[in-house]
């Protein structure tokens, strides 16, 4: 694990989501609840609409192009054909850390 | 010689029919009299209900039965702050068991509802009307309206005084004949077998046993016992037959406090005489089959309670209970309709809710056996059966825009967590769907206490820009009513070559679009449009996007007033005021119609003596022309006329319906009536504005100087990593 310090919890509204850009493209955080967070890819898989400007609501997101929704837990979408890679991601002191293992590996 | 003797003179007759019905029973107490009291037992006291919460105020309904309940929640809902008084120890006690009437009693006062029971009253207070209740128990209620619903009592003088037998009603045998076979009687002024009759069904099945007896045909009135549900949404409850206890007879009960839901069935020698159910009736009317069949019940009694789903094989398919029921089973309660009218009247070719009503006249009296006929029609016809409209607005709640938004106003709901927890989402926080519209419900409604929740707006509206298929954004300063200067041109054409914009349009609303703007230089190339005077053209929002004008006096030599002078002013007045759907607005200087008025949203054609009102245009999935509103006379009236039909549009229109789609729905009478009427005109000019004293503001100003950082990315891996 390679947990990045990305922002405060606060940086984000509540249900709302935030943009990181790493290496490996762009990362979506979410912000579903006053504690609870998850990070995503932001590139729908449909037609590439970017997820961080969707309607966070539950644990999904909904696509601002053709309203895709996606489980944040699992990446999946609901009742479509396709999947956004998730990444670790956890609160600590109201600091969002971001897990970029995989990140980095999909850069190198 | 028979006769009947009449204001007008005298009539003979061979067979005489009584059908005086009933009175409302009035509690023989002082002040009973007063302005203010009123029954509640016809059209013209529902109206003078309706009339009397538009005041809103203090309610008191004494009686919590059947129609008193009804009465008291039309009144909450209506915004009447209201207490119901009942005699007995719980509510609807000829109807419900205590349990049942406990629940009842705390969903009503769940809705803001006060219930008092055991409550006797005393008197009604009030000099001129009626000010107060006073209770036995000393209590005094404040009370701008006092409605009786303490039951009804045959109205029997005409039978008395000819001399028939009258006991509570006037007594008749099965074949509806008083005591004098010449005469017969029915409804609820007569007396049979002992029973009074308040309902519908049972008065319907007498008037076939009358009509046949009269026609000199055998027939006899069996007094059937009746199923009761309370027309209240949200509060379900079923009950039917005996439920009494007493020697001999078992119950079987099922509570699930969690979902407010209680069940119980009264058994007596195998076979099922009552039935009680609040929270879940579904299976209510399975039921009521099983108690008037007298059907053993011995083989299903361990899963009896669960219902119809849960016998044999059967699946727990939602049609399956409706399936299950024996032909004969009663689907309208009101117009004694059952199972298989209604199924040989969709094989007829009665296809549609509305159809099957017209034919059979099942659910065409109170409605609740809608969502069964509607299943009925499902299960008869497959696939080939369409939902009809008055659908939920999603799949968080069952409730219609509709519904919501009576709801808001009436139970004043001023966040979204209190829609969604008094309303009942069945999700923690909305959906894409009704987040959009539920916002918009509450900014319109209160536009004070309700801040606007960005996270619930479309991309678009919370970024004040429209995104595009590659994700950038178009930008569109507004330019009003379509006049621009060399200074504009020039900030925006810096601005295009500043932020590579590959893309400069103009659009059909006399301004240009910047295509192709990146997210992140959104603050930026607004703060760059600000200092030349641009603001946002809201190009992107449910609200005003552009009011299009020709140019009028000014130039043109057929001009017969300032188009383009009332297009700014208009514009000035109703920019960034949030709407159901976007508004485009027109105003043309003649009746040539350069500006193309008469397909917007709102349009207006000058002429010599005045200004032409049109609305509800459209030119796009849908092309309407705009129908006339209102002609008007001065440039005053036209704007206070133009934001009033916003207002009223804001206040009522369900969201995304554009404006030719509400007038469809509401009637362009029904907008014309308040927007002739100047107090009602007024009103709607005041609520708007006390709305754009919030909302009459430029976001791109606001955004570039206090949330920039919001557009930019949380962090910026790429950098660290090279780091």
């Amino acid at each position: 694990m390679s947990w990045i310090d990305i922002g405060h919890i606060e940086d984000i509204p509540e249900r709302g989501a935030r943009l990181v850009k790493t290496r490996a493209g762009c990362v979506a955080v979410f912000r579903t609840g006053p504690e609870e967070i998850f990070a995503a890819s932001n590139i729908c898989p449909h037609k590439g609409g970017p997820l961080v400007e969707g309607i966070v609501h539950g644990q999904s997101v909904t696509c601002p192009l053709h309203n895709w929704v996606f489980d944040l837990n699992t990446g999946q979408a609901k009742g479509e054909d396709g999947r956004i890679a998730t990444y670790p991601v956890r609160i600590e002191r109201g600091r969002i850390l971001l897990d970029a293992t995989r990140l980095e590996a999909r850069a190198a | 010689m028979k006769l009947v003797a009449g204001q007008h003179g005298h009539v003979p007759y061979d067979k005489l029919v009584i059908a005086t019905g009933s009175a409302p029973f009035i509690l023989p107490v002082p002040g009973k009299d007063l302005p203010g009291v009123i029954t509640y037992r016809d059209l013209d006291d529902t109206n003078a209900m309706i009339e009397a919460a538009e005041k809103g105020g203090k309610a008191v309904v004494i009686g919590g039965g059947l129609l008193g309940l009804e009465g008291a929640a039309g009144l909450a809902e209506r915004g009447m702050d209201v207490t119901v008084l009942h005699l007995m120890g719980h509510l609807m006690e000829r109807q419900l068991d205590p349990a049942a009437g406990y629940l009842l009693r705390r969903d009503l006062e769940a809705r803001g509802i006060t219930i008092k029971t055991q409550a006797a009253t005393k008197a009604i207070l009030g000099e001129d009307r009626a000010e107060a209740v006073l209770l036995e128990s000393g209590e005094t209620l404040e009370a701008d309206l006092v409605v009786m619903s303490a039951g009804i009592r045959p109205e029997t003088r005409l039978a008395t005084d000819a001399g028939l037998e009258v006991a509570r009603g006037i007594e008749v045998n099965a074949q509806m004949q008083t005591s004098d076979p010449g005469i017969h009687a029915l409804g609820e002024c007569v007396e049979f077998d002992g029973n009074l009759f308040g309902l519908v069904a049972p008065l319907y099945d007498q008037a076939k046993v009358l009509a046949k007896t009269l026609a000199g045909e055998a027939d006899a009135f069996v007094a059937r016992d009746t199923a009761t549900k309370l027309k209240v949404t949200g509060c379900d409850l079923f009950s039917a037959g005996d439920f009494a206890e007493g020697e001999g007879r078992e119950d079987i009960v099922l509570r699930d406090p969690g979902r407010g839901i209680y069940k119980r069935l009264v058994i007596e020698d195998d076979r099922l005489v009552g039935a009680v159910m609040y929270g879940d009736t579904a299976d209510g009317n399975w039921f009521h089959g099983l108690i008037k069949d007298g059907t053993e019940i011995d083989e299903m009694r361990e899963t009896l309670i669960f219902g119809p789903n849960f016998q044999g094989e059967g699946a727990a398919d939602p049609l399956s209970a409706v399936a299950a029921l024996p032909p004969d089973a009663e689907i309208c309660g009101c117009n004694g309709v059952c199972k298989s009218t209604i199924v040989e009247a969709i094989e007829g070719g009665a296809t549609n809710p509305g159809a099957v009503k017209a034919q059979t006249k099942a659910s065409a009296s109170c409605g609740t056996c809608t969502g069964l006929v509607e299943q009925l029609l499902q299960a008869t016809l497959g696939d080939a059966f369409e939902a009809p409209a008055a659908q939920p607005i999603c799949g968080c709640t069952d409730l219609s825009h509709e519904d919501v938004r009576r709801l808001i106003k009436s139970r004043e709901l001023k966040s979204q967590p209190a829609v969604w927890q008094e309303l009942g989402w069945k999700t923690p926080n909305g959906c894409h769907v009704c987040r959009p519209a539920v916002n918009f419900y509450l900014l319109a409604d209160w536009p004070v206490e309700y801040q606007d929740d960005p996270q619930s707006r479309f991309v678009n509206e919370r970024k004040h820009a429209n995104i595009q298929k590659d994700g950038t954004f178009s930008v569109v300063p507004r330019m009003w009513g379509g006049i621009t200067n060399p200074d504009e041109l020039r900030a925006i054409a810096d601005a295009a070559e500043k932020y590579d914009v590959p893309t400069v349009k103009v659009t059909g609303g006399q301004r240009i679009d910047l295509l192709g703007v990146k997210g992140e230089d959104l603050p930026a190339i607004w703060a760059d449009l600000n200092r030349a005077g641009l603001v946002s053209g809201h190009a992107y929002s449910k609200g005003l996007r552009t009011v299009k004008t020709c140019v009028g006096t000014d130039h043109c030599r057929f001009g017969t007033q300032d188009s383009t002078g009332l297009g700014i002013k208009l514009e000035k007045t109703l920019w960034g005021a949030w709407t159901p759907h976007k508004v485009k607005l027109g105003v043309s200087g003649c009746p040539r119609n350069c500006a193309e008025a008469t397909c917007k949203d709102i349009g207006i054609v000058c002429v010599d003596s005045g200004y032409q009102i049109g609305i509800g245009g459209a030119a796009g999935m849908d092309v309407k022309e705009t129908e006339r509103l209102i002609d008007v006379a001065t440039e005053q009236d036209t704007i206070d006329a133009t934001v009033a039909v916003v207002q009223l549009y804001r206040e009522n229109a369900r969201y995304l319906d554009r404006i030719y789609k509400w007038i469809a729905k509401f009637g362009l009478d029904w907008v014309r009536t308040r927007i002739e009427d100047p107090e009602e005109r007024a009103r709607l000019v005041a609520a708007f504005e006390l709305s754009q004293s919030i909302y009459r503001k430029d976001p791109w100003a606001e955004h570039a100087r206090e949330r920039a950082d919001s557009y930019a990315p949380l962090a910026d891996l790429t950098l660290e990593a090279a780091e």
